[in-house]
């Protein structure tokens, strides 16, 4: 009795009206697992409404899911085989109502996709297919139902087959079985039926058996997330769940993001007849106390010093969205992670994913049920993992006002990961560090980002200030479009790939002077959103957005290095404005429209937004110095 | 180190238990007296390292079962627990019972009650012991499960839920609920009864051949016919039985939508 183990979580998907509902009842009623009288409840209900027995009717126990035949929300309802006890998932198949589809799924370890013989594959099976690879379901079970609505016809399985097939491969997913089946007569539930004797595969409930239990997350590195601290008694309490990896008293836990660390005194526990712990698992909720009263609070991360997580202030993730307003760049949400709460905004959408030909959109926004590629900026370092690595702290959600309005996974981010070293760099080896050496200059280091189009009057502004500031003592260079491109970026032309490149290193230097205590202007029409919101990313406390906002009729006016002329004569290809697109910054910190103002004016501007920043106030200096 | 299903289902609702703690200001646990609710009691002790930082509230319809009113007392005191009863007593005085209706009975006097109690006292989070595997509509229940400003359920959109990120920001004036015992089975209450010697209330054990299953109010609820009169003979029974659990409870049979009328106003 004391190594049962947890009951199997299978989730039963698929498109509307495909039958999930009755694959399930009928599942449940071959092995048992209905209550004595249920069937004919059941068979009374259907009476009273005029209607066939409805096996559905087992899981659709709302009268609005009766009402309309469809489910509307998902269940939960136990059986077990011969082999093992499973908890089975009932998802609805109703585009509108895929928070429930998802609410179901995710906490699943293998899933059944049921499509209809006759329908064959259609919108919701793709997208649960889609989404169940996304949620980190490996193991998927195909079962094409209503058989008997194709007169249990071999060919018309075989074109089924092959069609989801195809897509489940295209997005990494082996199917473990497809199995040929009629949920209302029971064909192929329990076992083979006679009306298929070309089909020599496993029976649904075979198909269950074969799956594999997922597998506890004691072998990952420690993750032990801080739920809360309790001060009931004279003992302080470290309380939480440990979500991967293993602890023993003795182990010194490293707490992210504070870098503070501190060794594990005891391993609380209260109840009858217990034994004092001295070691806990993945999985167990528990309670440490520490050797040392250092300060822990809800949403830190312990870890062990060899494996701690990433810290970043930019992840990118694949998310799926459930809000009834549509996310945007700019829009600013609450992530939660674990037990961390974190108040981030969207830079950048770098795709947004149609599930029914998995082709890339680029988009300005994502609607409710979409699936994207999301970048997201936090005030706060985001403690976390990539969740191929580690899902228990590679997924989180987002919540606007009162709802969870979507969920996603962490990808593996070469900004972040660069980042996080710099990071540990600066705050453990230098000796020197960012906020010494804005101490010495009285001002931080940071990158002022120009962006607008070409004769907008970005270089003279930006070599106006440098002038000025160098005056009163800063610390400041500028790095300009024209110039690094005979050096740094002597390689590189005018395409969009090119551009891209061009900035990127151009972002990578600045925020090496940045950190350095280098107050960076740049110079560069920079047209591409995404390329700028790549460079914001490296380190988003550092890098001010400022748009030179010149008109196009302004700038072609002014047309200083007559490029304009030269460009619309066709003499420069891809020349921003003219023949190639440039994206406006959607909420820049600063916008400076130049038109109908004087140079002077508009350095002005920047000036005084770059002092108000960047400056250290006189109560900053006085605690810095220790005064 | 390695868990079996008890030790699962333990961590996971001492995880709920501590994020509605931690989540929500104003928090009370519903204790009903009967086996699930001892055993969430229990878990709560076990979360908060044998305290229970919350108060524990019993809606008495004064119909119940006189040993259930004698056992909540005994161990309210053996385990000292900050302990609020809640009754409608408008209700009570003009005579409310089930020969006014099972369902009109359910509702003024369990429901009714109880969100007389969450406005006087301004709970912002009640937890309560209910089972997936109770019953139909129960089986689609959120572990966080918000209630309307008239404590109502709307089944129809419930808020997402996944990865144990739970709904805990909700408008003023409404409140959740919170279900730590969702997963659990009623085979797994009882064996987690056996591992940890919780005492539980001595109606559940055979007397004459018959046993209660399930504890309600004495008009509605019936007995079983069963010879089970120790923890370990229930869970022999359990493990073979297909009576349903709240058979017993007659509420429930009222008409095929009769519990979930029930619940969307406020019920458990």
């Amino acid at each position: 009795m004391t190594n049962i183990a947890s009951p199997m979580k299978i989730v039963v998907v698929g498109h509307v009206d495909h039958g999930k509902s009755t694959l399930v009842g009928r599942i449940l009623n071959e092995t048992g697992a209905l209550p004595e009288g249920k069937v004919e409840y059941l068979k009374e209900v259907c009476d009273k409404r005029g209607m066939p027995f409805e096996w559905a009717f087992v899981m659709d126990a709302l009268q609005a899911e009766r009402d309309q035949g469809i489910t509307i929300d998902t269940a939960q309802i136990r059986f077990r085989t011969q082999a093992r006890p499973y908890v089975i998932i009932d998802a609805p198949g109703h585009k509108e109502f895929l928070k429930n589809m998802i609410t179901g799924a995710a906490s699943a370890e293998a899933a059944v996709l049921v499509i209809d013989a006759h329908e064959g594959v259609q919108e919701q099976s793709r997208r649960h297919g889609y989404l169940l690879h996304l949620l980190g379901l490996r193991q998927i079970a195909v079962a094409v139902n209503k058989m008997d609505l194709v007169n249990f016809d071999q060919a018309r399985f075989e074109v089924v087959k092959a069609e989801i097939v195809a897509y489940l491969n295209s997005i990494g997913v082996e199917p473990t079985y497809v199995v040929p089946v009629a949920a209302r007569s029971g064909a192929n539930i329990s076992s083979k039926a006679a009306e298929t004797p070309w089909y020599t595969g496993p029976s649904v409930l075979e198909a269950l058996d074969r799956f594999e239990p997922a597998k506890a997350a004691t072998d990952l590195p420690l993750r032990f997330p801080v739920q809360d601290v309790y001060k009931f008694d004279e003992r302080r309490i470290i309380a939480g769940r440990i979500e991967s990896g293993r602890i023993k008293v003795g182990d010194t836990l490293v707490f992210a993001p504070s870098g503070k660390s501190a060794r594990i005194a005891t391993i609380e526990s209260w109840g009858g007849n217990h034994i004092a712990a001295v070691a806990a698992g993945a999985g167990q909720s528990v309670g440490v106390t520490l050797d040392e009263q250092i300060f822990v609070e809800r949403g830190q991360v312990a870890s062990l010093i060899e494996s701690t997580p990433s810290l970043s202030h930019s992840v990118k993730a694949r998310l799926f969205w459930l809000g009834r307003e549509a996310l945007k760049v700019g829009s600013r949400y609450k992530l939660k992670l674990a037990t961390a709460e974190y108040a981030v905004e969207v830079t950048a959408i770098e795709r947004v994913i149609d599930v029914e030909d998995l082709a890339n959109h680029q988009g300005a926004e994502v609607g409710r049920n979409a699936v994207a590629e999301v970048v997201f900026r936090s005030k706060a370092p985001i403690s976390h993992d990539s969740f191929i690595v580690n899902p228990r702290l590679g997924r989180f959600v987002l919540v606007e006002g009162y709802d969870i309005v979507g969920g996603g996974v962490i990808a593996e981010a070469d900004a972040a990961r660069q980042e996080h070293k710099s990071t540990n760099i600066t705050f453990v080896d230098h000796k020197v560090n960012f906020d010494t050496r804005s101490l010495g200059n009285g001002h931080r280091g940071g990158v002022v980002w120009l962006t607008g189009l070409s004769g907008s009057g970005k270089s003279t502004i930006a070599m106006e200030v440098e002038r000025q500031l160098f005056l009163k003592g800063w610390q400041v260079s500028v790095l300009d479009g024209d110039n690094v491109r005979h050096g740094l970026c002597s390689d590189l032309g005018f395409s969009p790939e090119d551009r891209a490149e061009n900035i990127r290193r151009v972002g990578e230097v600045s925020h090496l002077f940045a950190q350095a205590g280098v107050l960076v202007l740049t110079a560069f029409i920079s047209p591409y959103r995404g390329d700028r919101d790549r460079v914001r990313a490296i380190d988003p406390e550092l890098f001010h957005e400022i748009h030179v906002a010149t008109g196009l009729d302004e700038c072609e006016r002014r047309d200083p290095k007559g490029l304009y002329k030269k460009a619309r004569a066709g003499q420069i290809p891809e020349f921003t404005g003219i023949s190639a697109p440039y994206e406006e910054p959607i909420v820049p910190e600063l916008s400076v429209i130049t038109d109908g103002q004087t140079i002077e004016e508009s350095v002005a501007e920047v000036l005084r937004y770059i002092e108000e920043t960047f400056s250290l106030s006189a109560r900053e200096q006085a605690v810095g110095w220790g005064l | 180190m390695s868990m079996n299903d008890l030790d699962a289902l333990e961590a996971q609702s001492i995880y709920i238990l501590r994020e509605a703690f931690n989540r929500l200001d104003k928090i009370a646990m519903l204790w009903s007296i009967g086996k699930d609710s001892n055993v969430m009691l229990w878990l709560a002790r076990k979360a908060f390292f044998g305290h229970v930082p919350f108060p524990v509230v019993h809606v008495d319809t004064k119909h119940k079962i006189p040993e259930m009113i004698e056992f909540r007392d005994r161990v309210a005191k053996e385990w000292n627990l900050p302990l609020i009863i809640g009754e409608n007593r408008p209700a009570l005085d003009s005579g409310m019972g089930p020969h006014l209706g099972r369902v009109e009975c359910c509702t003024a006097l369990k429901t009714d009650g109880l969100k007389q109690i969450l406005g006087e006292h301004g709970y912002t989070g009640v937890i309560a012991g209910i089972r997936r595997d109770e019953e139909g509509t129960r089986a689609k229940e959120r572990v966080f499960s918000p209630r309307t400003e008239a404590a109502g359920w709307d089944f129809k959109d419930q808020p997402p839920e996944f990865w144990d990120q739970f709904k805990t920001d909700f408008p003023p004036g409404t409140h959740l609920r919170i279900h730590p015992l969702l997963a659990w089975s009623e085979l797994d209450v009882w064996r987690y009864i056996e591992r940890e010697s919780i005492p539980v209330v001595e109606l559940y054990f055979s007397k004459n051949g018959k046993r209660y299953r399930s504890l309600g109010c004495a008009p509605c609820t019936g007995s079983v016919v069963s010879n089970a009169s120790t923890v370990a003979e229930i869970i022999t029974e359990l493990e073979t039985t297909k009576i349903s659990e709240r058979s017993g409870r007659a509420q429930d049979q009222e008409s095929e939508d009769a519990f979930e009328r029930l619940r969307a106003g406020g019920y458990m």
